[in-house]
């Protein structure tokens, strides 16, 4: 189990999100549903970086600086 | 971990709760306010409460408004759509403070999203306010074989829960049920005892939740001292572990996990396919705003009707009191004069009965054009060329109007159809490499409607950085609607080349002043994060509404400025400063922008109303070079009175003042610098 960080996740992977950034962002991440511990898929990597998460139904968009500050388990 | 029983309490009123909610002075009517994740469908419900008297106004000191309306006995509010009771923007904010205030609150959520939209649930229950549940999209629920057990979310969340389909107006007579039986739920034991320890000192329990969450803003007011950011994270991650318990109880999902296809939203997302989507929709954008509306709907309300009738007969009637010169020019189709004749009236158009019956008919002809004069200074402030009234109405209402209605239709259009935070995300990388996030296209293709609009919404920017950088393009190089169709005209007169040199100079102008921001502004811009709604057709009724609103709102906020800056060229022009002024900026408008000087007045009136000043250039007789280098100085040039106000207020006297005085050195230095190589 490596710790990576979601700037490298790869498309149409399932993987675990280990570490979120603390601050503001941290909150923002936890209301909408995304927490430490939480299953997710990568739906599309868009050329720069940003990445489009899915959580069961629901699709998030993540920009590439945000991304490097998440880390997450395979 | 404790068993989900032991953690809640049944919550009567056995103990004092202080509740604010119950004196309000001012309107005796309880207030029922709907609160919901944004794209729930909230404004359905309001609409279907509401009826038709709506009355919407600015939240004080923000541009996010509030609509409220009266249904039976109560007023109802309508919300912005939040995912939490926090302050991290103005539209939480503002939210905030009617939730605040609220008596009963009708929590509308997305049944298709229930992991992420009972947070907010969870939160107005925990703030001890009366709330019933609307499950909303219930029916997608169903065709998607998704089992949501109302029932036990309504046990478990100790509050009442109806399920309805407001797009197929299904379960709305179950909204008076909601309102009466709207009651407080079931509370976080532990949360529950500390807030009891904040309550006394804060006046209600939703307060002393929101103090506890470390908001700034309620703690100061009443001095207390709020949560750190360590006890909001603790609370927030207990309260989303309650919420995936809560789903997994209520919800069951027999279709694969999560495979329903979004195929629109899809495409528009894909690296391949999202540029093609882009250019679909700006491409039937212009279609429907360059072409049909800005020419021909245009065309049509100025020319014919605001020309043709309500400016001649306005000035006809005038021209029955006071001396006139009237010059009547009639065109073939293809523009070429045929005839043209002057009349004079010394007194009164109505001293020579002959006279006046030949100008009738011979000015009432198709294709004639027809110009009064009044040798009255007085007059002609109000009635002339540049005149006060005559201007005003035929930029405002025929000119503008149908422009800016044309625009806000389809920015709604997009907003509705979930389109917008996709084209956000798409653009995300580009943004970020001149320092914003996705986010900010929404902003700059406002600009291209009004800028002064899009500059009060670089509000929704994260940080001040941000704020600055993208009110900075929008001032300097974002032609605004009224801007953008005379630009139109003038360039296709001009030539592809005269285009393309345009379009060239223009973009490394933006390129040029938005990584020179990005480098030497101090601080960070703040990386995307959105939550992607669903794709779905907008709804018509909502569209239209939101479309009258934002157009009402706009014209009431610029007619002022249009009569002022009207008054102030009419003045400049009657007096002969106007003049004054071609002569002073003859040096820079000749030799170094090697214009005529008459181009002059184009730059002043600019400085009132950046189409006054592109509309200026019309009657000058300029090579296809000349109109280019032209266009060029005023599309940099400074912003119209009305936005220059707006961006002091936003980014301050200093910030607002070096952004335009920049305008007016670039302007004049970039078009010099072009003059000087192209003509």
């Amino acid at each position: 189990m490596i710790k990576q960080t979601l700037d490298k996740v790869r498309k149409g992977t399932y993987f675990t999100i280990a570490n979120l950034p603390s601050g503001v962002l941290k909150v923002q991440l936890i209301r909408i549903g995304i927490t430490e511990g939480t299953k997710v898929f990568c739906l599309e990597r868009l050329p720069g970086g940003t990445i489009i998460l899915q959580k069961n139904r629901q699709e998030i968009a993540i920009g590439y600086d945000l991304a490097k500050e998440i880390s997450f388990i395979e | 971990m404790k068993s989900e029983k032991s953690d809640l309490i049944e919550h009567k009123e056995k103990h004092p709760h202080l509740n604010i909610e119950k004196e309000n002075q001012n309107s005796k009517l309880p207030k029922v306010v709907l609160v919901g994740n944004p794209n729930v469908g909230k404004s359905l419900f309001f609409n279907h409460l509401s009826g038709v008297y709506v009355d919407v106004s600015n939240f004080p000191g923000t541009t996010v408004s509030i609509t409220k309306g009266i249904y039976k006995n109560f007023n109802i509010y309508d919300t912005p759509g939040i995912y939490g009771v926090s302050s991290f923007n103005d539209e939480e904010k503002v939210a905030r403070d009617i939730i605040l205030d609220a008596d009963i609150i009708l929590n509308v959520v997305n049944s298709i999203h229930l992991e992420r939209d009972l947070f907010l649930t969870l939160q107005l229950i925990e703030m001890g306010k009366k709330v019933t549940v609307i499950l909303n999209f219930f029916d997608e629920v169903q065709k998607r074989e998704i089992k949501i057990k109302p029932e036990a979310l309504s046990e478990l969340l100790g509050v009442e829960v109806i399920t309805t389909s407001a797009i197929k107006k299904i379960g709305f007579d179950k909204l008076d049920f909601a309102i009466e039986q709207a009651k407080v739920g079931k509370q976080n034991k532990e949360l529950h005892e500390v807030l009891h320890n904040t309550l006394n000192r804060v006046g209600s329990q939703a307060e002393a939740l929101m103090v506890l969450e470390g908001d700034i803003h309620i703690a100061e007011k009443h001095g207390v001292e709020c949560g750190t950011a360590d006890e909001r994270e603790i609370i927030y991650i207990e309260r989303r572990n309650r919420v995936n318990e809560i789903v997994s109880e209520v919800e069951y999902e027999d279709s694969s996990k999560g495979k329903f296809l979004n195929f629109i939203g899809r495409l528009s997302l894909n690296p391949y396919t999202g540029i093609p989507v882009l250019g679909v929709i700006l491409v039937l954008l212009y279609f429907f705003i360059g072409d049909f509306v800005a020419q021909r709907v245009v065309d049509f309300t100025e020319n014919t009707i605001g020309k043709g009738y309500v400016e001649y007969y306005i000035k006809a009637y005038i021209a029955e009191f006071t001396p006139s010169e009237i010059k009547v020019t009639l065109l073939d189709e293809n523009e070429e004069l045929i005839q043209e004749k002057t009349y004079t009236f010394t007194s009164s158009i109505l001293e020579d009965a002959e006279k006046f019956s030949e100008f009738k008919s011979f000015s009432r002809q198709p294709n004639a054009e027809v110009d009064f004069y009044f040798p009255n200074g007085f007059v002609r402030l109000f009635f002339g060329e540049f005149g006060v009234i005559s201007m005003t109405i035929t930029y405002l209402i025929f000119l503008l109007l149908p422009l800016v209605m044309a625009f806000y239709f389809a920015m709604a259009m997009l907003e509705d159809s979930g389109y917008l935070p996709r084209l956000a995300t798409m653009m995300d990388r580009v943004m970020t490499k001149i320092g914003l996030n996705g986010r900010a296209v929404i902003p700059i293709m406002l600009g291209f409607g009004c800028v002064t609009m899009a500059t009060i919404t670089t509000r929704l920017l994260g940080s001040e950085r941000e704020k600055t950088i993208a009110t900075a393009i929008l001032q300097f190089v974002i032609p605004c609607s009224a801007q953008l169709a005379v630009i139109a005209v003038l360039m296709s007169s001009a030539g592809f080349t005269a285009l393309m040199i345009y379009i060239a100079v223009i973009f490394a102008v933006l390129i040029g002043l938005s990584t020179t921001l990005n480098r030497f502004l101090p601080g960070q811009s703040t990386p995307l994060l959105i939550d992607l709604p669903m794709m779905r057709l907008p709804e018509m009724d909502n569209v239209f509404k939101k479309t009258f609103f934002r157009t009402y709102g706009f014209m009431k906020e610029a007619t002022l400025w249009f009569f002022i800056g009207a008054l102030f060229i009419g003045i400049l022009e009657v007096t002969g400063i106007l003049y004054l002024f071609q002569d002073i900026l003859a040096p820079i408008t000749t030799a170094w922008l090697k214009l005529p000087k008459e181009t002059a007045t184009a730059f002043v009136m600019g400085v009132v109303r950046r189409d006054f000043g592109a509309a200026g250039l019309f009657d000058l007789s300029l090579t296809s070079m000349q109109i280019t280098v032209a266009l060029i100085t005023i599309t940099i040039f400074v912003p119209c009175i009305a936005s220059f106000m707006v961006m002091l207020n936003e980014r301050g006297l200093k910030e607002g003042l070096i952004i335009w005085l920049g305008t007016w050195f670039f302007a004049f230095f970039v078009g010099g610098l072009v003059a000087q190589i192209i003509i």
